[in-house]
């Protein structure tokens, strides 16, 4: 995996500035996406009674997520290190295949394309998801 | 055998019947080409891909899209047969071109995220997992013939 040139995190922290405005919004969709399209990413949440992609858990878990990948952006130049106890919480007690890290990125990026047409240009897409491949690679960093 | 929905089929055909694949084409390969590098494998002989100003503004890139959108376009006119309908194609993507089917994905992500863009609220939850159904159906019958 390629490391965030100095570009990427202008474009990332450029970006994000705008987006965090909307990380609740965006947290709430994306989980609520991923539940709904891709079904077995469920199995996670077995212990809410509600698991429908409307659901009010489902909404507040997305806010939960995003406020933490718009926090990342202030960790930017070292990830492994101010993920780290995200990490060993997602290794140790959730222990979610990191698979998963990826479906939730892409549904992310929909989101994130659906409220910014026409800012969520190619550029900032390659940006943007080199960012959050880095995250999701900070956050398996304990598993083993 | 692909079961389709009633629903299923309503939202693929009122989706590509809002989309003009000679705006939406071109836009999906350049963005593969600029958030995907590596594909760039396969346009050598396409001229200038130098950088993403260079990619969007090559015709021959702009031409390529739309050929592909009119390629999905098949698949849609014939849900029930696209295996059938991708046999050819998916010989050639494997024997001619040499294409890694790992790619198909990678552009049906840019596709997907384009048409996001486009229908903005109106691409649901339920609309974005039609959708990738049925490009993961493309993508299947695109690889079908590798071996």
């Amino acid at each position: 995996m390629t490391s965030l040139t100095p570009r990427d995190k202008d474009t990332i922290k450029a970006f994000m500035a705008k987006a965090s405005v909307y990380a609740e919004e965006i947290g709430k969709d994306a989980l609520c996406r991923m539940i709904a399209v891709y079904p077995q990413t469920k199995t996670y949440f077995s212990h809410w009674k509600d698991v429908s992609p409307t659901s009010g858990h489902v909404k507040k878990h997305g806010i939960t997520i995003m406020n933490a990948v718009a926090d990342a952006v202030s960790k930017l130049d070292d990830l492994k290190g101010g993920l780290l106890s995200l990490s060993e919480l997602h290794a140790f007690t959730l222990r979610v295949d990191p698979a998963n890290f990826k479906i939730l990125s892409h549904n992310i990026l929909v989101v994130m394309a659906i409220l910014f047409p026409e800012e969520f240009t190619p550029e900032v897409h390659v940006s943007m998801d080199k960012f959050l491949a880095a995250v999701a690679l900070s956050l398996a960093e304990k598993y083993r | 055998m692909v079961v389709w929905t009633e629903s299923e089929l309503s939202i693929i055909n009122s989706i590509f019947s809002s989309l003009d694949y000679e705006d939406i084409g071109p836009k999906a390969l350049c963005r593969c080409l600029i958030v995907y590098p590596w594909t760039q494998r396969y346009f050598g002989g396409f001229g200038n891909l130098y950088n993403a100003a260079a990619i969007k503004s090559n015709p021959n890139i702009a031409a390529h899209g739309i050929k592909i959108l009119h390629g999905l376009d098949r698949a849609v006119k014939n849900m029930d047969g696209i295996k059938e309908t991708y046999a050819e194609l998916s010989t050639l993507h494997s024997e001619k071109l040499h294409v890694d089917p790992d790619n198909f994905t990678l552009l049906g992500n840019c596709l997907t995220i384009e048409i996001a863009a486009k229908l903005g609220d109106g691409f649901t939850a339920e609309t974005q997992g039609t959708f990738q159904k049925f490009m993961a159906v493309v993508v299947n019958a695109l690889g079908k013939q590798y071996h």
